[in-house]
């Protein structure tokens, strides 16, 4: 798994991602043996409103979600178990996560915890 | 505002102007329980024939919420807001001991912003004291900025005490490990030194406590709280006089309880709504004439002898 923190424009950034995601589909052992997540795909949340939106997700393993913070507050994405994490992101700021495999991924914003949100990945 | 329009006021205007910051309250100590007016009050109780504060008394001063780096349409210019409190704090007549600036700092926590908040802060030329916001935690290592600026002779994420003429001062940090779901948070770790530092302490001290979220709940679906403030309090709840200072909401919101009473300050860089009066509790977009009105200091007077301190809310315009 890993992580991409990035401002490239729109269309630059899902080439990108999907790049990115199909690598990992690909490349990945875990996904070895998963043929529902050789299908890269993306998942946009926004940050508006100090909240995440959607605040619950579900995508296949594989998926890059790609959070964009449309405040004009800073705000970050970190993990519960902090597997992982973003830097502050100011206005129209982005961070991209790859999820590779099955599971739940609670999330929130460090600087206002009671921001809260869910990744669930799980094979479709 | 720009340095030719600062060319053109006098100062009645640039008082004008401050008041509309609002970004700066005046505490006066007088028999160690804090009370407040706006520092246009202050300025304004000290003209010829007004009542002077009493001999042995002292004032400080709190700024909070400096968010410099900030230069979104609610404010293009924090460093100039923050420009204009100082400016104000050095009309008062009688010079503050010191500040207490309780938070945001900085916006991003980039090295320029708490370089250029340092330089304008100290063009009041007295003492300052700090504590961190949520603002000032954001460098890669969550918080070590701040510290190696301002951790000298702090504890754990920089919390300290100090004594001042009677009084004891505590600075607290309730914006490091914020935890999923929660609000402020203090951890264990500066509760059990907060103990430490307060027992065997007469309960007659008057007891200034100082830090950046509210200690207690003002609105807790946007996280204006502190999940364990309970136990702080608790632990000053044998004082007879308490006075909680705090930013974060940059607006300004008074409570009592018993002995302690709270008091939050507003921002020198931009106001926010009321509690649950808008969406979300980011900048609040004012017309720029009303936007001094908004932001401010404090002074707080400090008088020996059974009165309460005294805090004066002052508006920058």
């Amino acid at each position: 798994m890993f992580a991409l923190l990035s401002r490239p424009t729109h269309a630059a950034w899902l080439t990108l991602a999907f790049a990115v995601s199909l690598a990992v589909a690909i490349c990945h052992p875990a996904n070895a043996t998963s043929p529902a997540a050789v299908v890269a795909s993306v998942q946009v949340v926004q940050i508006k409103n100090f909240a995440f939106v959607p605040a619950i997700v579900t995508v296949a393993p594989g998926t890059t979600v790609t959070w964009t913070n449309v405040d004009e507050d800073p705000h970050s994405v970190v993990a519960n178990d902090k597997g992982f994490r973003s830097r502050a992101l100011d206005t129209q700021d982005r961070y991209s996560f790859t999820f590779t495999k099955a599971g739940d991924y609670a999330y929130f914003c460090s600087l206002h915890p009671h921001m809260t949100g869910k990744i669930i990945v799980k094979p479709r | 505002m720009d340095e030719r329009t600062s060319d053109r006021i006098d100062r009645r205007g640039m008082l004008q102007c401050m008041g509309w910051a609002g970004t700066g309250a005046l505490y006066m100590m007088s028999g160690g329980i804090a009370s407040s007016v706006t520092l246009d009050a202050a300025l304004a109780a000290t003209r010829p024939g007004a009542r002077l504060a009493p001999v042995g008394s002292f004032s400080f001063l709190q700024i909070s919420d400096s968010h410099v780096g900030f230069d979104k349409p609610a404010n293009p210019d924090a460093r100039a807001t923050l420009r204009e409190a100082v400016a104000k704090a050095k009309l008062l007549p009688v010079k503050p001991s010191f500040i207490l600036h309780t938070g945001d700092i900085s916006h991003l926590s980039k090295d320029a912003e708490f370089a250029d908040a340092d330089a304008i802060i100290s063009e009041a030329g007295i003492p300052v004291f700090h504590v961190p916001g949520e603002h000032d935690m954001l460098d890669e290592g969550g918080g070590k900025a701040y510290l190696a600026r301002y951790g000298k002779d702090t504890l754990g994420a920089g919390w300290y005490s100090f004594d001042h003429d009677g009084v004891h001062f505590v600075a607290l940090v309730n914006v490091a490990n914020l935890q999923p779901g929660g609000m402020g948070h203090l951890g264990d770790e500066q509760l059990t030194w907060l103990a430490k530092d307060l027992a065997g302490r007469s309960a007659s001290t008057p007891i200034v406590v100082f830090a950046h979220i509210p200690l207690w709940t003002v609105y807790a679906d946007w996280g204006w709280g502190t999940d364990d403030s309970t136990q702080a309090l608790s632990l000053l709840r044998r004082f007879g006089s308490v006075t909680i200072l705090n930013g974060h909401i940059h607006q300004i919101i008074q409570k009592v309880e018993g002995n302690i009473s709270f008091h939050s300050a507003r921002s020198t860089a931009y106001p926010q709504p009321a509690p649950g009066a808008a969406a979300s509790p980011g900048p609040l977009r004012v017309a720029t004439e009303s936007l001094h009105g908004m932001l401010g200091i404090r002074t707080a007077t400090v008088v020996p002898g059974r009165e309460p301190i005294a805090l004066i809310d002052a508006a920058l315009g």
